[in-house]
């Protein structure tokens, strides 16, 4: 069934959503190993493969590890990458997304967001992503499958942007969105493909002196990955948070360009807003949960509560200006975090957020969520009877419990 | 194969050919590893991308913002080498198929013995099942040298390192060698050879040869580290010849299975008087000092038999292929 000219409507869960994008998208290297819930992803990429669907060099790693040392090295060798993980898989690249980031390829990644162990969990929260915050990669979540697709198309332009040059991790939610069948309206192909456009590569300066494409290539030998000490090291950790601030622009930027020719758009591309602007309160989240506290919001509305949401679909680069702009008038702020950070007083976006709303002149009350470890469900009804209790913290302006569980028996 | 030609690597020849790997690099005066590297990247064929775990090699090359290398070259990690070699493989691949490259490039992936036999096995395993297009060299000192001389799975029985000193109760390493090349000729691979510098022609050959296998390919050197193994500078070259003629390390190669002995072992195999005791090779390496007192002679007699064992093993194996 066709929308119009440029784009159908296909049902998908969120795992298929993310290979049909990547299908389009003109990827010249996945490499990849299996992970629940992200299986969906390899499988699927594998079936267009075996039917000669893209041209693409599909490399089934015996690891997580390799995928994303060959994931980088493809890169490095000038050509597109991509791969998908999840928990596990995730943790055990650990030590690449450093040198990903680090080498600053622009390498495309799917986390179908999972628990780590122990005890063994393969259902979906936060944690995976939340511990990679600091590896240098730029980190969207995504509120649906549609989202998913979106955002895989838009990946590839924000990492390969010149003045950016970082790698990529598209988070959605196991299972809730990588199992989970929708209607997603894709763009066909012709349309996706010059979306996404031909990788471009910056110019650097060869150690023969010379100003050549960066990348492994024997006319113009360049040593990439080296060790540099004391003198140096400093020096490219700093580059790369400019790449990182650099980001902030360009997701916006290639988000409005795709909005243009789609007519989707979630908030500026770094964060949503929803029933925002004349809230008393408001709720912050990543990821599935959004289309949860959208339905949630529009309830509590209906009995006269004034409650806004402000979904994060940025979260590396932090979005701090965005964020304090958009919760500048409310007095109270629940972030809901779908992780933990042991020992942390509150998850990692409690963190991130209320150290942003630090510097707004009258900075509101702030409270910290945890929920849906693990795969618990979250549903509407809990989140209405939370709405209620932060309807009362907002009016008596007290805070007695900094961090809560939703749903937890304890 | 390719090919089985014989190649004429001339001393004038490889003095001629410019350095790939170049000087200034920071290794140790009588540095196996480097010397065999520069040697090896005298054999290549045309364009090559090389990359390189963690290890010596990699850290006296690559001291930003110097280099060593006059080819593209890549580290990412210590235990990478093969899966960094599989994502080039594959780039490569897709660049030909697209038409965006013409020529062949030869992929070269190297590790040290830490990187090979240990942390660097399952990618390197994994990218030769996948029948990837690499020459994987490994470059064996006997040891992790680069974090300050820790025994690996290619660290010989016997060799003191500083995780297997020798105390008052242990004899330095308790177990033997881990058997790499046999380990790679299980997955049936084209080509697997063993190498040192002291036979420099062997060694070329062997490199080029695996560069003209289409699918992946393991050369073992041995390459000894003065540094790690408390032995002079300037024996180094001596320790690559005396390992040959006491079998410790025997040159061979193995082409679709088929065990073939390298000139420098075939003729101890021929006149078996010439074979050398370990002992020639092991003293004056203060790694094995402690091995000559009277009380740790029953090592020593183990590393002989298991040295004989594995010796006689190998004649079989290529008097059969005879
Ligand atoms: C995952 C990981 N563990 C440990 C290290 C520390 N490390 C770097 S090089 C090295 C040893 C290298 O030994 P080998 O491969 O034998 O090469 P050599 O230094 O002897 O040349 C170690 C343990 C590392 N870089 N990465
Ligand atoms: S420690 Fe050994 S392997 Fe490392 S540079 Fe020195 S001699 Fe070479």
């Amino acid at each position: 069934m066709k929308t119009d000219a440029k784009q159908q409507i296909m049902a998908m869960n969120g795992d298929e959503a993310v290979a049909y994008a990547v299908k389009q998208s003109n990827v010249d290297v996945v490499a990849a190993y299996p992970i629940t819930p992200q299986t969906i992803i390899v499988e699927k990429f594998s079936e267009y493969v075996a039917n000669g669907e893209v041209p693409t060099q599909f490399v089934c790693t015996e690891s997580e590890h390799s995928a994303m040392a060959a994931s980088i090295a493809a890169s490095a060798t000038g050509v597109r990458a991509f791969t998908a993980t999840a928990s596990a898989g995730l943790a055990l690249m650990h030590e690449m997304l450093f040198v990903a980031s680090g080498c600053r390829v622009p390498v495309v990644m799917a986390v179908a967001n999972r628990a780590l162990s122990a005890p063994l969990n393969i259902h979906g929260d936060h944690s995976d992503a939340m511990a990679e915050r600091d590896s240098g990669w730029i980190q969207i979540f995504v509120e649906n499958a549609q989202e998913a697709y979106d955002s895989i198309i838009q990946a590839f332009r924000i990492a390969e942007s010149k003045n950016v040059s970082l790698p990529i991790l598209v988070g959605l939610d196991g299972f809730t969105l990588s199992h989970t069948l929708e209607n997603v309206t894709t763009l066909v192909d012709d349309v996706a493909k010059e979306f996404v456009g031909e990788r471009e590569l910056p110019l650097v300066q060869t150690h023969e002196g010379k100003s050549a494409p960066f990348k492994l290539d024997p006319k113009n030998p360049m040593t990439m990955g080296p060790i540099a000490l004391q003198n140096y090291y400093f020096e490219f950790k700093r580059q790369q948070e400019e790449g990182m601030k650099n980001a902030l622009s360009v997701i916006e930027k290639v988000h409005a360009e795709y909005a243009e020719l789609t007519g989707r758009s979630y908030g500026n591309g770094l964060i949503e807003k929803y029933q925002l602007d004349d809230a008393e309160f408001a709720v912050v989240c990543v990821g599935s949960t959004a289309g949860t506290l959208k339905t949630v919001v529009d309830e509590i509305r209906a009995e006269g509560i004034k409650v806004g949401l402000l979904k994060l679909r940025t979260f590396r680069p932090f979005p701090v200006q965005e964020i304090q702009k958009a919760l500048a008038e409310v007095s109270l702020v629940a972030v809901f975090d779908k992780s933990m950070s042991f020992g942390g007083n509150g998850g990692a976006v409690f963190h991130e957020v209320r150290h942003a709303l630090y510097d707004n002149a009258a900075h509101p009350l702030i409270v910290d969520y945890v929920y849906g470890l693990g795969g618990r469900d979250t549903n509407p009804k809990e989140f209405k009877k939370i709405f209620h209790e932060l309807h009362q913290i907002a009016r008596s302006k007290r805070v007695e419990k900094l961090v809560s569980y939703i749903g937890l028996r304890e | 194969m390719a090919t089985t030609q014989e190649w004429k690597f001339t001393a004038k020849e490889i003095a001629e050919k410019p350095d790939l790997f170049l000087p200034g690099h920071r290794a140790c005066a009588g540095c196996g590893p480097a010397n065999a590297l520069r040697m090896i990247m005298k054999a290549t064929r045309g364009p090559t991308i090389v990359t390189e775990a963690t290890g010596c090699m990699e850290v006296v090359s690559s001291i930003y913002p110097y280099t060593s290398w006059a080819v593209p070259w890549l580290h990412t990690a210590f235990e990478t080498s093969a899966a960094n070699a599989s994502g080039i493989d594959a780039a490569l691949r897709i660049l030909k198929q697209k038409g965006k490259l013409q020529e062949h490039v030869d992929v070269i992936a190297i590790a040290g013995d830490g990187g090979t036999f240990d942390i660097g096995l399952q990618a390197l395993s994994g990218a030769v099942e996948r029948g990837h297009d690499f020459l994987f060299v490994l470059y064996d000192n006997e040891g992790y040298m680069n974090t300050g001389i820790q025994r690996s799975g290619g660290t010989p029985m016997g060799a003191a390192t500083t995780t297997t000193p020798a105390g008052s109760v242990m004899p330095g390493k308790l177990q033997h060698k881990k058997p790499i090349a046999d380990i790679m000729v299980a997955h049936n691979m084209e080509y697997v050879a063993s190498a040192t510098p002291y036979y420099w022609k062997d060694m070329l050959q062997k490199v080029r040869k695996g560069l003209e296998v289409e699918g992946p390919a393991f050369l073992h050197v041995f390459a000894p580290c003065p540094r790690g193994w408390r032995s002079e500078s300037a024996k180094s070259i001596e320790y690559e010849k005396l390992a040959v003629e006491s079998c410790v390390f025997p040159l061979y190669e193995v082409v679709n299975g088929q065990y073939t002995l390298s000139t420098p072992s075939k003729l101890i195999s021929l006149a078996p008087q010439k074979k050398r005791p370990v002992t020639d090779y092991l003293k004056g390496q203060g790694r094995y000092r402690h091995l000559f007192n009277p009380k740790n002679k029953y090592v020593l007699d183990e590393i002989q038999r298991w040295t004989d064992e594995r010796w006689t093993i190998l004649l079989k194996k290529a008097e059969q292929n005879a």
